[in-house]
């Protein structure tokens, strides 16, 4: 029984920490990016989700989070990350530092401005479907398990877009070598830019989840942005099917340490394995670079 | 315009120079004319941050609208402490030494209101605690009455409140719905390990036999653990003490549909807001308050909760009832004192007999276990229980304000019918 509890929510947990890291690895393979802002991005959508859904219902309040999502990982593209990519006034082997820098500081703008306007009091979106259901004999929200239908829904859209289609396959060479890409005729900055909205999409969407799961609130930025960094590390940076093992390994040991030893330190084996990692194979599960 | 320059100009020229020579003390307090200074003081994000602050505008409002105190208008400063003790130890250095005030209202949770406890007696400046529950504030004022004694502590504290919650849970649970066991789940923090343990003797002799208890980390994101450990003791009821933490796990418990009521302390479902901010997921859920909209514990408690919920457009959380009683038995003290000297003052607030929102105010005394603590009691302050129910706090105990029993939610099942 515990172990069936165990199974279930860790498969939930570990499908949501998945989707979250996905665009976060994208965006590192594409653009070199290592996004900082990401937990500020995945907030905005949870927040969003939440106070349109007070005026207009659960289900618009949850396509208003996806699509606040999207919009504000344009604004961190456009008005952040970009200016400092093309600007000629810093050194190239900086910028890699200087946009970390700025999207590190663009995550403490959002979170201060998040509290500001919605204070720091943690909120939850209603639940996409309400009631339980009886799973492997575990009573299970229902609405869990649709976060982890949903979860692969998305991941198997997005293997299929980016395997058969023109513009996912585009994205998926530009993430390979980029440089290359460029050389063949290919138009980097727009595919760059696409990218950045299929991100802001997965982060979005991950986000919405989260807030019909355990709640979102400003403080979660920092450890959003934490767990999302840790797993595409854990997986090899750049890497998809690596961010996902990754994500179930770490998913699955937080959930059986907060039933079998206690919630309160449910990161903590999943971050010693992560040092470990780090020891042993730096460049990650799957990892290329 | 040119006085009021010159007042500040000479403010300043006194505030440094008394630090200048180590003062540091109320210098500006003795003064006689212009207003009175008092600091409130809060973490304003918070639910129950923002009750305190508001509860103390809508007493200096009316204080002043009537004439203030002998005379003199109260000019109320106001500090948020993030959530920070620290930063509330500075703002209370900050709030005698650069603006003056005669006192410091407010503050929630106990940690932070521990670490500017000795402040009050450094500043030597009456410090009010309205919203916090250690049992370890009045006892630090029983243990060292000297440096101490310039706190008080207008909220029952912990111990109390554990006994308000076995009380109602006797008259509740026990009785009418032949619960026979509880498990105690409370958040790890300071004001819970008093109310815990004395959870864990009341309880039992209110009829409920603890079958387990689980203090869980403040940061707990994820309940299911918790609450799927607590469904195996098979108990009747959950006791909570959580304040801190408040939405995740009602959530939580509402969206996995745990079996169990959940009855005891959630301090932020005592504020109208927390039904939007959890959705509705807290409907259903019991917990101890200092007051509830429509239950008249003093002639005072309904127009107070009246005009606040139509002010603010939330009715108060309890330390809103308690901040608000603080401005009126300091301002009686002040008054019989004739002075705002910080020694006169307290002797006078030692003093205090108020009717105020939630019951009459009096203070233990120097000799006595909470020596500066609220009286608990029938005759002083009890607090209520309330229930969610059907989007309403409604109150429910004790018997002489309740408007209706404990009703179980839909996916809970009625024990005594089970049974037949």
């Amino acid at each position: 029984m515990l172990a069936m509890q165990i199974l279930v929510d860790g498969f939930v947990v570990s499908a949501l920490y998945g989707l979250g890291a996905i665009g976060f690895t994208i965006i590192f393979g594409v653009s070199g990016v290592l996004n900082l802002a990401h937990g500020g991005i995945m907030v905005t959508a949870a927040m969003i989700a939440w106070w349109a859904a007070l005026s207009f219902g659960t289900y618009w309040g949850a396509l208003a989070g996806v699509g606040a999502g999207v919009a504000a990982a344009y604004v961190t593209y456009y008005l952040v990350v970009r200016p400092i990519k093309f600007s000629p006034k810093i050194a190239e082997e900086e910028k890699e530092i200087f946009i970390l820098t700025a999207t590190l500081l663009w995550a403490i703008m959002i979170q201060e401005g998040i509290a500001y306007l919605f204070t720091s009091n943690p909120v939850t979106v209603r639940p996409l479907v309400p009631g339980v259901t009886a799973f492997l004999g575990v009573r299970t929200p229902t609405n869990e398990l649709l976060i982890g239908v949903v979860c692969w829904l998305v991941i198997g859209l997005l293997y299929l877009f980016v395997n058969h289609t023109k513009l996912g396959k585009s994205v998926l060479a530009a993430a390979i070598n980029p440089r290359g890409l460029a050389l063949l005729g290919f138009d980097l900055p727009r595919i760059q830019a696409f990218v950045w909205g299929l991100y802001g999409l997965l982060a979005g969407i991950a986000g919405v989840l989260l807030a019909t799961f355990i709640g979102a609130s400003s403080n979660n930025v920092g450890d959003l942005t934490g767990s999302a960094f840790s797993i595409v590390v854990f997986g090899g940076l750049g890497s998809v099917p690596g961010s996902l093992i990754a994500a179930y390994i770490i998913g699955y040991f937080e959930t059986a340490t907060a039933y079998l030893v206690t919630p309160a330190i449910r990161e903590m084996p999943a971050l010693a394995i992560l040092v470990l990692v780090l020891y042993l194979r730096p460049q990650g599960l799957l990892g290329r670079r | 315009m040119l006085a009021i320059t010159r007042r500040i100009a000479t403010a300043v020229v006194l505030g440094s120079g008394a630090l200048a020579l180590g003062l540091g003390g109320p210098a500006q307090a003795a003064s006689n004319k212009g207003p009175i200074n008092i600091g409130v003081i809060a973490p304003y994000s918070a639910i129950d941050g923002a009750s305190i602050i508001n509860g103390a505008e809508m007493a200096v409002d009316d204080i002043n609208a009537h004439g203030g105190i002998m005379g003199r208008k109260i000019k109320l400063f106001k500090y948020d402490n993030h959530f920070s003790a620290t930063e509330g130890v500075r703002a209370f250095q900050r709030a005698v030494n650069q603006d003056h005030v005669v006192a410091m209202i407010g503050i929630w949770i106990s940690e932070i209101a521990l670490a500017m406890e000795p402040w009050s007696g450094r500043l030597k400046t009456p410090f009010i605690v309205t919203g916090a529950a250690s049992t370890q504030i009045p006892k630090h004022v029983h243990d060292n009455y000297n440096a101490y004694k310039y706190t008080f502590h207008d909220w029952l504290n912990s111990a109390f409140l554990a006994d308000g919650v076995c009380d109602s849970s006797h008259d509740l649970l026990v009785k009418p719905l032949g619960y026979k066991t509880a498990y105690v789940m409370s958040e790890d923090a300071a004001w819970t390990k008093p109310l815990d343990n004395e959870y864990l003797k009341c309880l039992p002799k209110a009829g409920l036999k603890v079958v387990g208890h689980t203090r869980f980390s403040p940061d707990t994101t994820d309940f299911t653990p918790v609450f799927n450990k607590i469904e195996g003791a098979k108990p009747d009821v959950i006791i909570t003490g959580i304040a801190h933490v408040g939405l995740k796990p009602t959530v939580q418990w509402h969206d996995q549909q745990v079996p169990i009521l959940m009855a005891g302390i959630s301090a932020q479902a005592g504020a109208s807001t927390f039904w939007k901010r959890t959705n509705g997921a807290t409907e259903g859920i019991v917990t101890t308050s200092a007051a509830v909209k429509g239950a008249a514990l003093t002639r005072k408690t309904v127009p107070f909760t009246d005009a606040y919920t139509k002010r603010f457009g939330t009715t108060p959380a309890y330390n809103a009832y308690t901040t608000n009683d603080a401005f009126y038995f300091l301002k009686a003290a002040i008054e019989r004192a004739k002075s705002t000297n910080a020694d006169k003052v307290v002797a006078q607030l030692e003093k205090t007999n108020y009717v105020g929102n939630i019951g009459r105010v009096q203070f233990y005394g120097k000799n006595e276990k909470y020596t500066h603590g609220l009286k608990y009691g029938p005759k002083y302050i009890t607090g209520v229980a309330l229930q969610w129910q059907h989007g309403d706090q409604v109150a429910i105990w004790p018997k002489k304000v309740a408007k209706s029993k404990v009703i179980l939610p839909s996916w809970i099942k009625n024990k005594k019918h089970a049974s037949k």
